[in-house]
């Protein structure tokens, strides 16, 4: 990777905050001993291995666990009709082993518990479950006789909204370009799976869980085995990733905690890679209908984004992908709306980027198209559509620097030597071609709490103690928040001690939606701004009031990215040769980790683009990609060096501490840029990703 | 030493990190079950437990090898090194200091799996092992020469590591850092040859 001018600036000065701080858990996570939540082995610990449906929908008639029960070590099997009773959550897809239902393949239908991982795992496969199966429906169609429009997309978004008049507008435009893009379903795949370990001591309920928030996970549990939250305890200390997977509570710490109470020891439930897919959550597929009508000098008159997507019987989650839309562009007809059918399929969730980063792959492989058609610069057809105001709502943004990525983009990749034709560049074999799309995420935040605390002042260790159930799931949240401390108390980061990852500290919001740092460095800030001022010598803050009293304004993150890709024109095989991101995010707290997380996002990105592809068994339900040898995420051959850059951005409407979350936005922008590209390369538009060699080969 | 034996368990000796630990192992568990869960040595990670991410990556007699696809009872008198063996917090490894510096992670799940196949794939370039990124002329040359790591190299030898994180240009990287100090000379190298030889 390029020497980076940021970095290099941010060593030589003197504030913490902005520094390259070393991630404090660094040394504990590359010596192997930092402990994640399998890694916790209370004395006297026994195994859970869940049982998941094997058929597509239906009910469970009958569980045998005679022959499960029969092996050395069984110590239980828990169904539907021997399960502790549970209160209903507000995620009905917590409620396991609670009624015979089966909603789709894969959901949870049973719970093996021996005194060690073999035996569960055998006893698992010896329990032998009868089902009554009906009929299935997985298939996603943009003509499915269920759908319907959603009052509200995820987020909270309405979803369906029209500014101006849209028919009229793209009825008298000069240039109309109706598309449609669409997209599979894709996992998280975070590298630790979703496992936990729950102990009972007395009535009060411990539980090590691989989770993005211990507070929400102790919160659900509470009305679920109907205790108080104090007498639970979530510990989240070290977290393998998330992706949005662990953003809610997922069923490994339920099991483990019902496991436990059935059978009175310390329960570990592990997940099997290949169950995750089914009980986690994955990105929904999409079908995305773009109508753009265009001036003769690019400006739009009217931008159409109609979304097509799926949920499951459980629950109701809708992929926000035309909430982008709303943000990007001044149309002066813009319709942006969604429909979706509940299938029997596992229920979609959260993963990096939710609607953002399905949506603009579309929005922005659609104003390359324009661009192509107008024959336009695409960057020049983006910088002429930079809305004044945020177009859906009409708010004022409370900072605006998609030019200056773009412009900044330009400059570095080195885009103004590059020939607009598409198809005419080649190296041997393969054909060259160059992609810009521009990327966005919201500024997200929420209430959170936090205490610190003075210490002795004597030199002889940490002078300030910092709380807040924050979690680091790889963001390097412990490190920027000390850092966050140190700056408002005026002290070197060695002075301050945090605590992180458990739900015993002030409670605080998840890891999730780039809003963390965020919510958590705002209860940070105020509570060491609240003790220097003070002079006392402990503060707890709950910053509540201050989130709410935030003033109106539009606030959104913004990037481009560029990318270089070859494409041969015998295999149809797609490489990325270069990657390059500059984002406006605000202030960047920490120069190495957020340059690891902006590069981390786009590496995801390139496997949406490329290699991440999944699909649901239309005949025996479920997904058929289902383990990391049928879903391919990037690896290291795949990925080449990648640049991300940040501008200085001050924007005076933000939390005090100035960021505006940076976890997301890496991947938002990649897969059109890479896109884009492809079609720059072979000539060819292919509109559905990833762009695998029996797409792109020539026919 | 003869396994002591059931019929579903058997009592053997695993030297790892040069301590030798004397287990009863079930005949179903894996060598990295044994580490994490009997053990206690969970620096190996179980990212899929079927051979697809390299999480679970130890040095079997010096070579790379995923933990989870090998059976703990076949191994009895193995030697193995796992991240643990590598370093300490006190006293890292020159590749874990350096993964430190360069932010070679970010959730840190992959990251033991990515340390050990890194110190040993820069042992396998040591000896003159070829990748299939090899250039035709090395491959040529005399056998035994130590390969030349450029980046493509590197990345293809790394490629049985996963990382979800998105880590992979900071971690090619950290092994340029340690790539002239890290190799033919290291320990686990020295330790196979002269059990070769004993
Ligand atoms: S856990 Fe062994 S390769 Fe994934
Ligand atoms: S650091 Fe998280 S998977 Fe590699």
């Amino acid at each position: 990777m390029a020497v980076d001018d940021t970095t290099r600036t941010d060593r030589t000065t003197e504030r913490v905050l902005g520094s390259p701080a070393l991630r404090r858990e660094g040394r504990a996570k590359v010596t192997g001993t930092a402990r994640y939540a399998a890694e916790h082995t209370p004395p006297d610990c026994a195994y859970g291995w869940p049982v998941a449906a094997a058929v597509p929908h239906g009910s469970v008639t009958g569980v045998d666990a005679a022959d499960a029960m029969a092996l050395p070590g069984a110590l239980a099997v828990l169904t539907h009709e021997n399960a502790p009773r549970l209160g209903e959550p507000d995620d009905p897809t917590l409620h396991l082993l609670q009624t015979p239902r089966v909603p789709h393949r894969g959901w949870y239908v049973a719970l093996a518990v021996g005194e060690t991982l073999q035996t569960a795992r055998e006893m698992a496969q010896a329990v032998r479950v009868s089902y009554d199966e009906e009929p299935h429906d997985v298939r996603l169609t943009d003509d499915h006789p269920g759908l319907y429009h959603p009052e509200q997309a995820n987020g909270g978004y309405p979803g369906d909204r029209e500014t101006g008049d849209f028919d009229a507008e793209y009825a008298a435009a000069p240039h109309r370009l109706d598309l449609t893009y669409t997209l599979s379903p894709l996992h998280n795949h975070p590298m630790e799976p979703h496992a936990a370990t729950a102990v009972w001591e007395g009535g009060h309920l411990i539980a090590y869980d691989s989770s993005q928030g211990a507070t929400p996970v102790s919160e659900t549990l509470a009305t679920m085995f109907g205790l108080d939250p104090k007498q639970i305890t979530v510990v989240a200390e070290h977290v393998g990733g998330g992706f949005g997977s662990k953003g809610t509570p997922r069923p490994p710490v339920v099991l483990a905690a019902m496991g436990a109470k059935h059978t009175s020891r310390p329960v570990k439930v592990m997940l099997p890679r290949r169950e995750l897919p089914s009980v986690v959550g994955h990105r929904a597929p999409t079908i995305q209908r773009l109508r753009i009508g265009a001036r003769d000098d690019g400006t739009l008159a009217a931008l159409g984004h109609e979304v097509t997507t799926h949920t499951s019987t459980v629950k109701e989650f809708v992929e926000q992908a035309a909430v982008p839309s709303r943000v990007m562009y001044g149309a002066d007809g813009i319709r942006t709306g969604h429909r979706v059918v509940a299938l029997d399929v596992p229920t979609p969730s959260w993963m990096r980027a939710p609607g953002d980063a399905s949506g603009m792959y579309a929005l922005e492989c659609a104003m390359d198209e324009v661009a192509t058609a107008l024959d336009l610069d695409p960057i020049e057809l983006r910088l002429r559509n930079i809305p004044e105001r945020e177009p859906d709502s009409g708010k004022p943004f409370s900072s605006h620097h998609l030019a200056d990525c773009l412009r900044e983009g330009a400059r570095r990749f080195g885009w103004e030597r590059r020939d607009p034709r598409p198809g005419t560049r080649r190296d041997g074999d393969l054909l060259l071609g160059t992609g810009v799309a521009a990327s966005t995420y919201p500024v997200l935040v929420a209430p959170s709490t936090a205490s610190v605390q003075a210490l002795r002042a004597d030199g002889s260790g940490p002078a300030y103690h910092v709380r807040v159930n924050a979690t680091d799931i790889g963001t390097g949240a412990r490190t920027v928040l000390a850092q966050i401390a140190a700056d408002q108390l005026g002290v070197p980061l060695d002075a301050v001690r945090i605590d992180v990852g458990s739900s015993d500290l002030p409670t605080a919001p998840l890891a999730g939606g780039s809003s963390g740092t965020a919510s958590w460095g705002w209860a940070v800030h105020k509570a060491c701004r609240e003790l220097r001022e003070s002079g006392g010598s402990i503060v707890t803050v709950d910053t509540t009031t201050d989130v709410q009293a935030q003033e109106e304004y539009a606030r959104h993150a913004f990037g481009a990215v560029f990318a270089e890709v070859s494409a041969d024109a015998f295999t149809g095989e797609v490489r990325v040769r270069r990657l390059l991101g500059v984002f406006a995010a605000g202030r960047i707290l920490n120069a190495r980790t957020a340059r690891s997380q902006f590069i981390g996002g786009m590496t995801m990105g390139l496997g949406m683009a490329l290699t991440e592809h999944s699909s649901l068994d239309t005949r025996l339900g479920g997904f058929v990609e289902k383990d990391l040898a049928g879903y391919h995420v990037p690896t290291h051959a795949d990925v080449p060096d990648i640049d991300a850059h940040w501008i200085e951005e001050h924007d005076p409407h933000l939390n005090p501490v100035g960021g505006k979350g940076i976890g997301e936005i890496g991947i938002v922008g990649t897969p059109a840029a890479i896109a884009n590209a492809v079609h720059h390369a072979t000539g060819r538009r292919h509109r559905q990703l990833p762009l695998t060699p029996d797409l792109v080969v020539p026919r | 030493m003869i396994p002591q034996r059931t019929a579903t368990s058997s009592t053997l000796t695993l030297h790892v990190n040069d301590t030798a630990h004397t287990v009863t192992v079930d005949h179903r568990a894996t060598l990295l079950d044994v580490l994490r869960e009997q053990l206690d040595l969970t620096g190996s990670k179980k990212g899929c437990d079927h051979g697809q991410c390299g999480a679970c990556t130890v040095l079997l007699e010096g070579r790379r090898a995923n933990s989870c696809l090998l059976l703990a009872v076949a191994h009895d008198g193995a030697h193995l090194t796992t991240v643990e063996g590598l370093g300490d917090e006190e006293r890292p490894h020159p590749l874990q200091q350096a993964f430190h510096e360069r932010d070679a992670f970010q959730c840190g799940y992959c990251t033991p799996g990515q340390i050990v196949s890194g110190v040993g794939m820069l042992c396998e370039a040591a000896e003159g092992h070829p990748s299939h990124a090899t250039r035709r002329e090395e491959l040529q040359r005399a056998t035994g020469a130590p390969a030349e790591l450029d980046r493509d190299e590197i990345r293809e030898r790394m490629s049985g590591n996963l990382c979800r994180c998105g880590a992979y240009p900071h971690i090619v990287e950290a092994i340029e850092d340690v790539r002239e100090h890290v190799g033919g000379g290291t320990d686990h190298a020295s330790r196979r040859t002269e059990e070769v030889t004993a």
